[in-house]
């Protein structure tokens, strides 16, 4: 498997840094290596804010993104910004509430992930779980099983029914 | 196998810590080294340890270094600032003989500089942060699980050599998360202070025995009393202007390190064979460098890499010896030349410098660019 490398963005507060903390525990759990970074500052409360997590069989050396081989937007501002720089073999998924912009990316997938967690699992703050079960199904990253496992060693007690419905919501919005 | 799990730079310090026997922790908290106190805090009282958050940065080495002088295994972590707020009572930790664990989880500088970036500028202040001739050890982990191990070797080697240790890490390794493995009840060897006989008897505190470096440790809690003081002082522990007593102790401090040199000094060597041009680096700066190394070898160049896992004392004889048969070094880090000059110093030829000050990270394109520049 070659280097994979994925970037997670959106706005403070919609949760990719838990996003991307999860698919590199599900990676972990599924044999592969992972590692993961993300930006601090006041970015990461209120503002754009990126994370980050490298997947790989072999031993990952450097640890930050070179290029990306997936990215995620949730925000227009984030897509506008990080879209604009990838090439054409990455993958990008963007909230189908975004407006297109111009990429070198062939693959562009257009998920429902806000609308998903909002009107169909009902809270909108799981929309880092859908996220996260349609990028593992697009990516095939790690089996199921061990996604689940790595979504319930971070979610509070009480929220493990929603959290798993997100996920498979999330999993099916890819075909 | 023991599977692997998710965790972050921070956090597998103070897991390293607990393993060697931290606890007492006495901090103040400062980006990027700041779970770790939080980590501390939640865990050490689980262990019957103590955790206190003090007023400043100098106050927490003055309760690390008390809480070490009644004997307990201590630490404490900070960033630049408050490193350059730590080096007095550093020094009275080399002079007194008083082991701990102070890390450093380095961020661009000067000054408060750029809080959440990475940055290796505080290397040449681990060496000479404080003032006068001292002893330093510093370790530098270049991934997640390495701190766990590389912090259980600084609690061991504090108590073993009496003296403050440094775990020198980096904002690229202290916020990465990646995969340890870390059997649960793993056998790690743990190193206590040697002890002197009887510790209801007094014994001269800062005596040495026949054949060793570093003095025994009087016990306390006994009806016997001892002085310890930062001034010169003699083996009853009290003051002195004797100045053979006084060059005595400082050149045995600094020599009981140089003594320890095959013990304290580890490194990595990595494709290191047939190269005909090596990149020394430490810390985070390595996972760039490794790339950098296996990018150049795909395109015929011998090239390897030299890590320096203690960075001091420094690992002057291996480098010395691969100089001889290698033609060119580079030397990569997070600064602006600090680490290049001792390695120049060491091999006695200028060295080729990859080096940043703008808080991002060194790619493992700028670092090719160097190999094959150099080439």
């Amino acid at each position: 498997m070659d280097r994979m490398e994925l970037r997670l963005t959106g706005s403070g507060g919609q949760g990719v840094i838990l996003a991307t903390i999860i698919l590199a525990e599900a990676a972990l759990y599924s044999g592969k290596n992972a590692v993961q970074s993300q930006s601090y500052g006041p970015e990461a409360r209120g503002g754009m804010c990126k994370a980050e997590v490298i997947i790989s069989e072999d031993e990952i050396g450097f640890t930050k993104v070179m290029k990306p081989t997936f990215l995620l937007a949730l925000t227009q501002e984030s897509l506008n910004k990080f879209g604009a720089t990838v090439d054409e073999n990455c993958v990008i998924m963007m909230d189908d509430s975004l407006v297109e912009i111009e990429t070198k990316a062939k693959n562009v997938i257009k998920a429902p992930i806000l609308a998903t967690a909002r009107e169909k699992v009902g809270k909108a703050f799981t929309a880092n779980i859908v996220a996260v079960g349609a990028i593992n199904k697009a990516l095939g990253l790690a089996s199921f099983e061990n996604l689940k496992e790595a979504v319930m060693g971070h979610i509070p007690a009480g929220t493990e029914e929603i959290n798993i419905k997100a996920l498979e919501m999330g999993n099916d919005l890819i075909k | 196998m023991t599977r692997k799990v998710l965790m972050q730079g921070n956090e597998a310090v103070v897991e390293g810590a607990i393993k060697g026997g931290m606890r007492f922790f006495a901090g103040y908290p400062i980006t990027p080294s700041t779970e770790i106190a939080e980590m501390a805090a939640l865990k050490l009282p689980r262990v019957g340890g103590r955790f206190i958050q003090m007023e400043d940065e100098i106050a927490s080495m003055a309760a690390v270094l008390g809480a070490s002088a009644v004997g307990t295994k201590t630490m404490t972590a900070t960033s630049g600032p408050g490193f350059s707020l730590k080096q007095e009572n550093l020094g009275y930790g080399c002079m007194t003989e008083l082991p701990c664990v102070v890390v450093n989880v380095q961020r661009s500088g000067p000054s408060t500089g750029l809080p959440t970036s990475p940055s290796q500028g505080d290397v040449m202040q681990a060496k000479w942060g404080t003032h006068g001739d001292h002893p330093v050890i510093a370790l530098s982990p270049s991934s997640v699980e390495e701190t766990y191990h590389l912090t259980i070797r600084c609690f061991n080697l504090a108590e073993k050599y009496r003296t403050p240790v440094i775990l020198l890490m980096d904002e690229i390794v202290g916020h990465l998360r990646e995969g340890v493995s870390i059997p649960e009840n793993e056998q790690v060897d743990i190193i206590e202070r040697k002890l002197k006989e009887r510790p209801d008897v007094f014994h001269l505190p800062y005596h040495v025995c026949e054949g060793e470096y570093v003095p025994r440790w009087h016990l306390t809690g006994y009806d016997v009393r001892y002085n310890i003081t930062g001034l010169a002082h003699g083996v009853d522990g009290f003051p002195t202007n004797n100045n053979e007593i006084a060059g005595a102790l400082v050149t045995r401090l600094v020599e009981k390190i140089n003594h320890g040199y095959e013990d304290i000094v580890t490194f990595e060597e990595y494709m290191l064979d047939d190269a005909d041009m090596m990149v020394v680096c430490y810390g985070g700066t390595a996972r760039s460098v490794k790339t950098a190394v296996d990018m150049a070898r795909a395109q015929g160049i011998k090239v390897g890499m030299f890590r320096a896992i203690t960075v001091w004392p420094s690992p002057e004889k291996e480098l010395k010896a691969l100089s001889k048969k290698i033609k060119s070094v580079i030397v990569a880090e997070h600064n602006y030349g600090q680490y290049s000059l001792e390695v120049q110093r060491i091999i006695e030829r200028p060295v080729g410098f990859v080096g940043k000050v703008d808080g991002t990270v060194i790619t493992p394109d700028e670092v090719l660019a160097k190999i094959k520049e150099g080439r």
